[in-house]
């Protein structure tokens, strides 16, 4: 217990009309990215305000390094680094005159700031950039430019609420590098994420939907943990493959995707035979039909059907 | 109504500059009726400065659009009665009842009076909100409002419809019934123009389209732009101490890129027939290695691909 940064135990958060965290519980350890995943609503945010000591919890406890967020919400603060999704980067000052001002509220040292600064922004690809000002930056730039802020001073916790919203995939791949490299050097990063996609990229993920844990594990394991397996067929008739094989034996749901049509079967091995087969048999072309590895989505798609399924019964 | 002929976007050698910045730089692309098109790029492609000008808010300044077989230039007020536009950061009115969004879009659209009843069920249907008419909107979740924004959106029945991000934040499940809704309505032959940042969003298109810097630099299936972006083989190394072992592959010859995944590291490599040495390296540096094998590239590793690959070619052809 002792090495763990991040100690969340039956946490509960009620705002008027919603409970917006249902007895929640997790950990998270020096040098582990921790993904908080779900959709708008289901209590991300909630969680990372509680964790940086702005938002007393109802019920339950939560503590960072040993620090209670309750009891001693301003020690938490000298412990963490918290980026919110809008991050209050001065538009009119540049981004060195950021840096600065956030290194002066952190209270960094001047001899240690300026090599801090210069790595960051190496690492992020701003440092062409530092004379310009912080309005003038593109979306993804701005986020980066909201980490290198939020680095300033070394944490041992660094809470991030949706970081890549809206942010490309070629920098957020660089937004990764740079959370990859930190944890590297021990700190814990608490990331928050409606993406199922990155997801993946964490170590591991508290899956939560309408403030309640569905899961917490690594996305590896999570995966292992999908009865039957997923199949795609590719095909430039895909609507003709999905009609052909909506109600196959063995497939349990289909979605058209792109220029595919993933099905989940119980049996990969006997389905891709027999599915294959039936295609050939009614002439329709496919170019390939091939087990695919499931996603995070897939395995939250099956747990809140489930969910729902006993909320009626 | 539907225009069962021809393309629905047709775009040819479009530019757009400001001052000496080229924002679109001869872009050509032709979309196919009752298709679902993604337009992609990263932040400042270009992207939607060409979605301005589609929408006809924006004049090219050379190059020629058509929407729906109407010019950009010509009849921009045509094309915009004739398409549908819907954003996650879609304008519902929070405080008006579902019913009452419906007749206001409707209005605003100009559906006439006789079908109004007739438009407004067939969106109450589509979007699953029968009998909640009279939810004020701001009490539905966001996969319900979503479905009521498309609803809005295609009231006037647009043979195109315009989607940027439109799945943002969205729980999996709202996810993928809006996906359903969306290849229902291009079954119907309404073709779909998809914006997003999101490749999880991008998956759902037929064809995709890149952007970067202004130009248009890949056009494909999904599957095309995976097989096609990625010169050599994508390999996935699972083993112990990333760090060292990130470090140890970079220097391999025959290693163009690596990176961390997770708890694993995505390697680029010339050959995969580089593997067995690549796996001895890290042994012999006793890092132990679970698995190296060769994967598909993901749409977001082709989008990286492409788009590094054409910004090095840029800088090279600049430089000389």
């Amino acid at each position: 217990m002792d090495d763990k940064t991040v100690v969340v135990r039956d946490l509960v958060k009620d705002f008027p009309g919603v409970r917006a965290i249902d007895h929640l519980s997790f950990d998270a350890s020096p040098g582990e990215i921790f993904g908080i995943v779900g959709p708008d609503g289901a209590g991300k945010t909630t969680i990372m305000r509680i964790l940086a000591g702005v938002l007393p919890p109802d019920a339950g406890t939560a503590t960072v390094v040993q620090c209670d967020v309750v009891r001693d919400p301003e020690g938490v603060k000298q412990l963490i680094s918290y980026m919110p999704q809008r991050f209050g980067l001065y538009e009119d000052l540049t981004v060195d005159e950021n840096i600065r001002f956030y290194a002066d509220l952190f209270g960094v040292r001047r001899q240690d700031r300026e090599a801090r600064a210069a790595e960051l922004l190496k690492a992020c690809g701003l440092r062409e950039f530092r004379a310009r000002p912080a309005g003038k930056l593109s979306g993804g730039m701005k986020q980066k430019l909201g980490l290198v802020c939020a680095l300033i001073h070394t944490p041992r916790v660094l809470l991030l609420d949706e970081p890549t919203n809206g942010v490309d995939p070629v920098s957020r791949r660089e937004f990764w590098a740079m959370l990859y490299s930190l944890v590297g050097q021990g700190v814990t990063v608490v990331n928050s994420t409606a993406y199922l996609d990155e997801a993946e990229r964490c170590h591991r993920i508290a899956l939560l939907h309408q403030g309640r844990l569905l899961f917490c594990d690594s996305p590896a394991r999570l995966k292992s943990r999908l009865q039957g397996s997923v199949v795609s067929i590719v095909s430039s008739e895909a609507r003709r493959v999905r009609d052909e094989l909506a109600a196959a034996e063995g497939v349990s749901s289909l979605v058209l995707v792109g220029d595919a049509v993933h099905l989940f079967v119980d049996d990969s091995d006997r389905r891709i035979r027999d599915l294959g087969d039936r295609l050939t048999g009614s002439q329709i072309p496919f170019d390939e039909i091939v087990r695919v590895a499931p996603t995070i989505e897939d395995l939250f798609v099956e747990a809140v059907r489930k969910d729902s399924a006993h909320g009626v019964a | 109504m539907m225009r069962s002929n021809g393309n629905s976007v047709e775009v040819e050698n479009l530019v757009k500059r400001f001052g000496d910045f080229t924002a679109v730089d001869r872009i050509s692309f032709q979309t196919r009726t009752g298709e679902v098109f993604g337009f992609l790029g990263p932040n400042g492609s270009g992207k939607s400065t060409t979605i301005r000008i589609l929408c006809g808010l924006l004049h090219p300044t050379s190059g020629r659009a058509t929407v729906a077989g109407y010019d950009v230039v010509q009849s921009p007020e045509l094309i915009r009665r004739n398409i549908g536009y819907m954003s996650q950061k879609f304008s519902l009115y929070a405080d008006l009842t579902v019913f009452e969004n419906l007749r206001f879009y409707a209005g605003m659209y100009g559906v006439p009076a006789a079908d109004l009843r007739g438009r407004i069920d067939g969106a109450l249907e589509m979007a699953g909100l029968r009998g909640r008419e009279s939810s004020p909107t701001g009490t539905l979740s966001g996969g319900w409002k979503q479905r009521l924004a498309l609803g809005c959106a295609v009231l006037h029945r647009p043979p195109i419809v315009f989607l940027d991000e439109p799945t943002s934040g969205v729980d999996p499940l709202s996810r993928r019934l809006f996906w359903e809704l969306i290849q229902r309505m291009s079954d119907d032959g309404v073709t779909i123009f998809v914006t997003t940042h999101y490749m999880d969003e991008a998956e759902y298109c037929n064809r995709l389209a890149l952007m970067n810097s202004g130009k248009l630099i890949a056009l494909g299936t999904p599957t095309e732009l995976k097989l096609g972006s990625i010169q050599g083989s994508l390999m996935l190394l699972d083993c112990d101490r990333l760090g060292d072992a990130i470090e140890l592959v970079r220097r391999f010859d025959g290693v163009r890129d690596a990176a961390v995944f997770g708890n694993a590291l995505h390697l680029v490599v010339s050959d995969a027939g580089v593997a067995p040495a690549i796996r001895a390296a890290l042994e012999a540096d006793s890092i132990s290695v679970a698995s190296l094998h060769v994967i598909r590239p993901s749409l977001e590793d082709a989008f990286v691909a492409l788009t590094t690959r054409h910004d090095a070619n840029g800088a090279s052809e600049s430089s000389s």
